[in-house]
């Protein structure tokens, strides 16, 4: 009994290895082994080395030397940047996870229930989404800007204009709203993607059994669109994370538009060179984006299982 | 050619309208209205900037941008042409990304068979490892890199800086390691809904793996590729972190980088800049209005899977 199985088991195995001629585990050894090489050397192992080299003091030149939490110590206390970087980031992640995001549902599920002319909406929402971040920073000069912008004509405040961009009481809302002009477009599109493959008849069943259309909606088709929302709560997480162009295009993230990005950027390519200390910042930016990243790996797994 | 939007989705084929199109549904006009004005209030940075980028600077800062023309003219897109020198750096982009795009597509294609049709062990391992990798954000990778790049040595005629850093293959290579996560999650997926019968066909026909891979399965994915070609492209198009990290010589800057010459250190002409921007972003909008229906099920190849 016991042997037949082990038998079958290892028979099982032979076979899968002889399904690979030499010439086919050479093609495979050297196309996979190329592709992992690359990211092994470009993503993981440059990630693990941003987690050491923040524990040192290395500035591209000098030899390195062990400072243990010391730019962590640096980044928390004294480098005064750092704070109103980490509020600027997660009100970004506020902003467009609870404006944007939403505002991008809402469009998808008006377009979805079939008006005329939905493709020219469709395209002109999402239009700014093939733009570079760096010209949505560009553009939103033109309309922020406190001389000669458009928001300033379109309220009547030539005589006593507003410097949306120049203060850095109120900047930040207005690059987020030019940040969102383009992430509405981004959940739109997914949205609307998930919502055309969404089962028809649920939402007959559903309005056969009495059911308004706004509890159709919440009940019956949300639940369904749920690999479209983890996709989307990712994209939303890791955009509100990554956010650096659209600031830098404005004024290099300075100036009430400071954030993690830019201060990881600015330690190193600036002339102080500190590349431990800019290290420690991308940690934390790391350690922010981890905790929404694996949850994500968790659910494709669990996926993964059930497929 | 078609589309087909994704992967799985059953019901692919309903017309779009089957639930609106019950006639005279109450708020018909109200939803009308508010997409019209939400499509116009999208649209209408964008029509600024090709408006402001046609009216001379003096008369902007006179009147505003909200005023109505004096004169028109296309003054500003002959000098940011020139003066920036455009095509130089258009063609600096063109080097980074056509290789990059047809590297990453190669690759990613060639990881994800590996993965969804030869159903090797640790697959799903491999899929996540790449996955999660292109979640992480820029700023994580690019400290160790820069000083990476700055040790790599590289001969005369692959990098006149003797150095890999400020040189193409810099970005280059980033952009292919950093996007290989992507299009290997969206491969992979397209992948398994083709039919495994074929493989085993052609595996009884004797086929081995490199002729499973180029010759059965890669023109099976020709609508997934395009469709990912063309979004990784406006991707590589749009970079503008890893030239500015990776590039110091200023004439090696990709167009959106180079775009950053165009505002003064103390003066900035808005009008030129917009006529720059309108310039540079006029490729990704030809490209994404020709090529909508790729563009998009690009996006959502990954994402809705049955």
């Amino acid at each position: 009994m016991s042997l037949t199985s082990t038998r079958g088991d290892r028979g099982r195995r032979r076979r899968g290895a002889r399904r690979f001629t030499r010439r086919d585990r050479i093609v495979l050894g050297v196309l996979l082994g190329l592709a992992i090489l690359i990211d092994l050397f470009i993503v993981w192992g440059p990630t693990l080395a941003s987690i050491g080299l923040s524990f040192t003091n290395y500035d591209g030149v000098s030899d390195i030397g062990w400072v243990g939490l010391d730019n962590y110590r640096t980044a928390f206390t004294e480098y005064p940047q750092f704070w109103p970087a980490v509020r600027h980031n997660l009100m970004w992640l506020g902003f467009l996870g609870l404006v944007a995001t939403p505002f991008g549902l809402f469009l998808a599920v008006l377009i979805d229930r079939g008006v005329r002319f939905s493709r020219f909406y469709q395209s002109a929402i999402y239009l700014p989404v093939v733009l570079s971040l760096a010209i949505v920073g560009f553009i939103a000069q033109l309309v922020f800007s406190r001389d000669q912008g458009a928001l300033n004509a379109l309220l009547g405040r030539q005589d006593n204009p507003i410097d949306w961009i120049g203060d850095p009481d109120i900047n930040i809302w207005m690059v987020m709203i030019a940040a969102a002009w383009r992430h509405t477009g981004y959940v739109m599109i997914l949205y609307l993607a998930g919502l055309k493959a969404v089962d028809a008849t649920l939402k007959e069943a559903a309005a056969i059994d009495g059911a308004s259309e706004r509890q159709t909606f919440f009940r019956v088709v949300f639940p369904t669109l749920r690999p479209v929302n983890i996709i989307v709560m990712v994209i939303t997480v890791i955009e509100a994370l990554r956010a650096f162009d659209i600031v830098y295009a404005i004024n290099r993230g300075r100036n009430g538009l400071e954030l993690l990005s830019v201060l990881v950027t600015d330690n190193i390519i600036g002339e102080a060179s500190r590349i431990g200390f800019g290290s420690a910042i991308a940690v934390v930016l790391l350690v922010l984006s981890l905790g929404f990243v694996v949850t994500y790996l968790v659910q494709e797994l669990r996926g993964e299982k059930n497929r | 050619m078609s589309v087909a939007p994704a992967p799985a989705p059953t019901k692919a084929t309903k017309p779009v309208s089957a639930p609106g199109s019950r006639p005279r549904r109450r708020g018909r006009w109200g939803t009308q209205i508010f997409l019209t004005a939400v499509s116009l209030g999208f649209l209408a940075p964008l029509l600024l900037a090709v408006y402001a980028s046609l009216r001379p600077y003096d008369e902007t800062a006179e009147e505003g941008y909200f005023s109505l023309p004096k004169s028109l003219s296309f003054d500003y897109y002959e000098q940011a042409f020139n003066d920036s020198e455009m095509t130089k750096y258009f063609v600096n982009t063109l080097i980074i990304a056509v290789p990059g795009v047809l590297i990453v597509l190669f690759l990613a294609s060639f990881v994800a068979f590996a993965v969804s049709r030869l159903r090797m062990r640790g697959g799903i391992v491999l899929v996540m490892l790449f996955t999660a990798g292109n979640l992480l954000p820029q700023q994580v990778i690019i400290t160790p890199l820069y000083a990476l790049f700055n040790q790599i040595e590289l001969p005369y005629w692959m990098s006149d800086s003797y150095l890999m850093y400020d040189s193409y293959w810099a970005v280059l290579a980033v952009q292919v390691g950093f996007q290989l996560g992507f299009c290997v999650f969206v491969l992979a997926n397209f992948m398994r809904t083709l039919p495994q019968e074929i493989i085993e066909a052609a595996i009884v026909d004797g086929a081995g793996v490199w002729t499973q891979y180029w010759r059965i399965t890669l023109p099976l994915c020709r609508p997934a590729l395009a469709a990912l070609g063309t979004l990784q492209f406006t991707w590589m198009y749009n970079d503008f972190l890893w030239a500015l990290v990776f590039i110091n010589t200023g004439d090696k800057l990709p167009i959106t980088s180079a775009l950053n010459n165009l505002s003064g250190q103390y003066f900035t002409d808005h009008n030129l800049l917009a006529a720059g921007s309108v310039i540079v972003a006029a490729p990704t909008i030809i490209v994404f209005l020709l090529l909508q229906r790729h563009f998009i099920a690009g996006l959502t190849l990954g994402s809705s899977k049955g």
